[in-house]
């Protein structure tokens, strides 16, 4: 495994309340690549995204320990600026969450609440690029001005990921990202995924073991809030180390 | 195209298959000339090269196995990779069998041949052109084309049985000979099982293309 990681947590550990959702989670997450988060329900996956761009923050009761390293820096130091580490770790969600507003103003919508760019001209550049990454544009170029919500769910969740896309991030942290969609959309957002690997940090939680085959370069197990296994995806699902991964992966529990 | 990715990956799967079997080609030609010249140089090299063969099959059928676990071909898809999976056994046993010729080379130590080699070119062409054509027919799935290719396997067949009565009559006539005529048997036996191989190749692309696994022809040996 790469040597120098883009994300690594040390001894993570976080509480609900008195509840432990996550217990003792070190894992290196190497940069450039896909990474796929894997385990039964509850079994703390999300919760682990989450914690890569402070999400958790929002949850009251939510106490995390432990290190999360991100280029050299504890992204849990309370000095952190979460809104910039939010600019730099996007997130995309199980629904696309588009706003009631037209496609362009959905793009436009991050780059203004960071202040990123004021020249329209630049604006139009950055929304174009974003659609083209993520195959809209060809599509939608003559109707900006349309309802985002007047897209099919996989177009919208295509634009969500550009709306990630243009505020330039290093790391794209995907929930669930096709349990809206229709298996043909679902083969096809994959296919994205593969193509924004070259470029971006992926790392995706999902119930759907046979798309953590199809699409990661990294699978990691969790169970009870633990990270059991963690290899490259090959690896896990040819000849995994640990009975628990065995017996996950074969169906034989889950 | 819906999951490109994958369609490349088998692709590619499909260009190192073909590599393979180039590679193959070029070492059970090596291999007969150098029995031809009696180059223990030459042979050697050749079964040293078998162990890129061996590392390709291993690396080939577990891009093969990697496919099947991760991306759940179905259909021809599924088909090729199976195909690609048994051709490439096949091509890495044709790698043995060049191997083999290097050492029968070997084994000749400071003798001479016990005649030139009459049979063994032609049955080397005869077999390589059947291997070459096999590969053809998996790159441009033609069941027709494989099923004519198994035909020509009697023909090998028919040329070894005359090399195998022309070095058992010089056995009979001088004993001396028998070791070294049982070597170029050997020989001979290696080249026709190449033919066999081939005919299997031919076999996995008729299953590829029509889904039916079929024993097209059945050598004499």
């Amino acid at each position: 495994m790469e040597s120098d990681p883009k994300i690594e947590t040390i001894d993570l550990n976080l509480y609900y309340g008195s509840f432990r959702a996550l217990t003792d989670v070190n894992i290196r997450i190497p940069g450039r690549s896909v990474t796929a988060i894997i385990g039964p329900s509850g079994c703390g996956k999300s919760t682990l995204l989450r914690c890569f761009n402070r999400m958790n923050d929002l949850i009251e009761h939510a106490d995390v320990r432990g290190r999360i390293m991100i280029e050299g820096r504890n992204i849990l130091d309370r000095d952190m600026d979460v809104v910039a580490l939010r600019r730099k770790i996007g997130m995309v969600f199980q629904r696309p969450n588009v706003f009631s507003l037209s496609i362009y103003n959905n793009l436009k919508f991050g780059l203004r609440i960071h202040r990123m760019m004021a020249k329209k001209a630049d604006i139009m550049s950055a929304i174009q690029d974003g659609l083209e990454h993520v195959g809209l544009w060809d599509d939608l170029k003559d109707r900006l001005d349309a309802n985002a919500q007047s897209l099919t769910l996989e177009q919208q969740q295509r634009l969500c990921i550009a709306r990630v896309l243009i505020l330039r991030p290093d790391i794209i942290l995907l929930d669930e990202p096709c349990s809206a969609l229709d298996p043909v959309s679902t083969l096809r957002i994959e296919e994205l995924l593969r193509v924004l690997c070259a470029e971006y940090t992926l790392v995706i939680v999902t119930h759907n073991m046979q798309q953590a085959a199809r699409c990661s370069d990294y699978t990691a197990l969790m169970y009870l809030g633990q990270l059991i296994e963690f290899g490259q995806t090959h690896q896990i699902f040819m000849n995994p180390k640990e009975k628990l991964t065995e017996d996950y992966i074969r169906g034989s529990f889950g | 195209m819906l999951r490109e990715g994958f369609h490349n990956q088998i692709k590619e799967l499909e260009r190192d298959v073909l590599h393979m079997g180039q590679f193959v080609i070029e070492a059970v030609n090596r291999s007969v000339k150098a029995l031809g010249e009696l180059d223990a140089k030459q042979a050697k090299r050749v079964m040293d090269e078998d162990a890129q063969v061996n590392k390709q099959r291993w690396d080939l059928e577990d891009k093969c196995v990697d496919l099947i676990a991760r991306q759940q071909p179905v259909a021809s898809d599924l088909r090729e990779i199976i195909a690609m999976l048994s051709i490439v056994r096949d091509l890495e046993r044709i790698g043995d069998y060049a191997e083999g010729i290097g050492k029968i080379v070997l084994l000749h130590g400071d003798q001479p041949l016990v005649r030139p080699l009459i049979y063994l070119p032609e049955m080397t062409e005869k077999a390589l052109s059947m291997l070459r054509r096999s590969l053809d027919a998996f790159v441009n799935r033609d069941a027709g084309q494989a099923q004519q290719i198994c035909l020509e396997d009697d023909e090998v067949d028919r040329l070894y049985d005359q090399a195998y009565h022309d070095l058992l009559q010089h056995m009979i006539e001088d004993p001396s000979l028998i070791t070294r005529a049982t070597y170029l048997i050997w020989a001979a036996h290696n080249i026709e099982r190449i033919a066999d191989r081939a005919t299997n190749i031919a076999e996995s692309v008729v299953y590829l293309v029509t889904g039916t696994p079929t024993e097209l022809n059945v050598s004499r040996y």
